[in-house]
């Protein structure tokens, strides 16, 4: 309790401690390594630009989707959206309107324009609520998420460029990510339609079934962390200054092939979107919402997909490090710091890709097979491959080392 | 039901990568990739239009000959043909003047197609003993009103233009009577 304390009086107060004072919080000790970002403003802005720019991704996360599955069936996708100032510009304006540019923004603006209806027969309160439910737990586990990290030249101190490097940052997100499910639930529900209540039963028995195996193939991850006495292994930070040399998907394989599987159910993606599989309940869960609650739904679930692509690539692609052995490509300072920023985000949009790319290669599970991949396959490896770690590890650092 | 002769053919149980699904997947995912590296088959419609095969039955439309002369003589075989009785003709007098007007009749006063009822089907254009009534290759047709779509005798003429006739069986007709029998 703690720890978390701490952590949020880091996030609102930066270093300087003024601003505790002034609110009269007992001063509990701050260590050092704790604080990630220097000073409470730059880090509002930091936080501001940091939703505002995940949200965008969800708007061209949308438009990767429809162009990923204009190619696979042999169509172009949008290529026509435009608006009169990109229009306008030569050469680039052509290609940005081929490429789609404006699409998000006619997508989103026709969600806004839409009459929004509010059915008799809904639970008034817990109909509107649900929307927010799948979107909030999604923006507040950014609050946990390192993009990249900052080597000071002169004292080689790495500091992350992160809005609160908590300790137990890993249990934090796991705990918050499964919130989203409540959204799900709760919009099945207050709906009082048979369809979308059967969608959000199934879609919260899938997420429950897949949370287990996701968190058993994270703890050989964590088991490889604490190798180090300095690290800690809870810490996302951490988990990443460790795949320095040799990232985890080489060290842990198995884990990454579990973790991605059970992320995808987690999603709600296809092949396991269970909760909204359209040819059998009809909609799914949100079959009665339209215009901006829709929207929010929809913008959750790609959300959802933008922080596993994150969690993955921090989990197992090495992070913000651009190659194995060769972290920085010899840089060092801001332009390590940018370069951290540009491999994250090209390795978020290839992992977010794959993911589309697997939507439209399999057919969707039946529910039955949903069950019975997660419990009767993927927990039964998980535990097998923690064990095999557990091992491992033990004996290497009792015999080998 | 008994008698028929079939075989069944045993499914062969799933090895035990097969039930791992991940090298379906993959197999499957490397065919995805290579459809999506093949060039789209779309049609960008307004800028490309498709190529229009021979026979093709766009909108009807009315035709004059070579002579600029008006081939309908106002039979009335595609109004009576019609099947969803787009076709309405009003037959007139031929002028006096006109220089065929010894051996024709009649020539349409008023000829209208509803476009909204119109079927595309070509009857008129097959009954059509004057081959006057063409079915063109335009099929893009819309307007802002229903009474544009119901498109009247000079709109008609406007669409079908000209189309040079080779037999000309009026002229023949008219050379025919000022011969005599000629046999």
């Amino acid at each position: 309790m703690n720890e978390f304390a701490k952590g949020f009086i880091e996030w609102f107060n930066g270093s300087d401690t003024s601003l505790q004072a002034w609110l009269g919080i007992p001063d509990i000790p701050v260590s050092d390594d704790a604080v990630s970002v220097t000073g409470s403003i730059f880090k509002a802005i930091f936080a501001v630009a940091l939703v505002l720019g995940i949200m965008g991704g969800c708007l061209y996360t949308v438009l990767l989707e429809r162009k990923t599955a204009a190619w696979a069936q042999g169509r172009v996708g949008p290529c026509r959206t435009t608006m009169p100032l990109i229009a306008a510009i030569p050469v680039v304006g052509k290609v940005l309107t081929y490429c789609g540019f404006i699409q998000p923004l006619a997508d989103g603006g026709k969600l806004f324009l839409r009459q929004e209806p509010l059915p008799e027969h809904v639970n008034k309160f817990y109909y509107c609520l649900a929307p927010c439910l799948a979107l909030a737990p999604a923006i507040i586990t950014l609050v946990m998420m390192p993009f990249t990290s900052y080597i000071s030249p002169e004292t080689g101190k790495e500091t992350a460029l992160m809005l609160c490097n908590m300790n137990p940052g890993f249990v934090f997100i796991m705990a918050v990510s499964s919130l989203g499910v409540y959204g799900v639930v709760l919009g099945g529900w207050a709906s009082n339609s048979k369809y979308p209540f059967l969608g959000s039963i199934r879609g919260s028995a899938q997420l429950i079934s897949y949370e287990l195996s996701m968190v058993l193939s994270l703890l050989p991850v964590v088991l490889l962390t604490s190798g180090n006495p300095d690290a800690n292994p809870l810490s996302l930070f951490s988990i990443v200054q460790e795949q320095n040399n040799l990232w985890n998907i080489i060290l842990a394989p198995l884990s990454a092939i579990i973790f991605f599987v059970a992320l995808m159910a987690e999603m709600n993606r296809q092949p396991f979107d269970m909760p909204e599989s359209e040819t059998d309940t009809v909609g799914g869960f949100h079959t009665e919402y339209g215009t901006f609650k829709f929207g929010l739904f929809f913008t959750g679930e790609y959300l959802h997909m933008i922080l596993g692509s994150t969690l993955f690539t921090l989990f197992f692609l090495g992070g913000w490090h651009a190659f194995p052995f060769l972290p920085t490509l010899g840089l060092d300072g801001v332009w390590a710091t940018l370069l951290g920023i540009v491999c994250m985000l090209v390795k978020i949009i290839f992992l977010l890709f794959v993911i589309i790319w697997i939507r439209w290669t399999v057919p969707r599970f039946r529910f039955d097979q949903v069950m019975r991949v997660g419990w009767k396959l993927l927990l039964p490896f998980a535990i097998a491959n923690f064990i095999a770690y557990l091992i491992g590890i033990g004996v290497y650092d009792s015999l080998l080392k | 039901m008994a008698t028929q002769n079939y075989k069944v053919i045993p499914r062969k149980p799933l090895r035990w990568w097969e039930k791992l699904y991940i090298p379906q997947v993959i197999a499957g995912m490397k065919i995805t990739l290579g459809i999506m590296l093949r060039k789209p088959v779309t049609l960008k419609y307004p800028e490309e239009r498709p190529t229009i095969p021979k026979g093709y039955r766009g909108i009807p439309t009315l035709v004059k000959d070579q002579n600029g002369r008006e081939k309908c003589v106002s039979c009335q075989l595609c109004e009576f043909v019609c099947p969803p009785k787009a076709i309405r003709v009003t037959p007139g007098e031929i002028d006096p003047n006109a220089p065929d007007a010894e051996v024709i009749e009649k020539a349409p006063k008023a000829f209208e197609i509803n476009m909204l009822r119109c079927i595309y089907c070509g009857m008129c254009q097959e009954v059509c003993p004057e081959e006057a009534i063409w079915l063109q290759n335009e099929y893009s047709l819309n307007g802002y009103s229903r009474d544009s779509l119901v498109h009247d005798k000079e709109k008609l003429y406007e669409l079908g233009g000209t189309l040079p006739d080779k037999h000309l069986k009026w002229k023949k007709k008219a050379e025919a009577q000022a011969h005599g029998p000629a046999h």
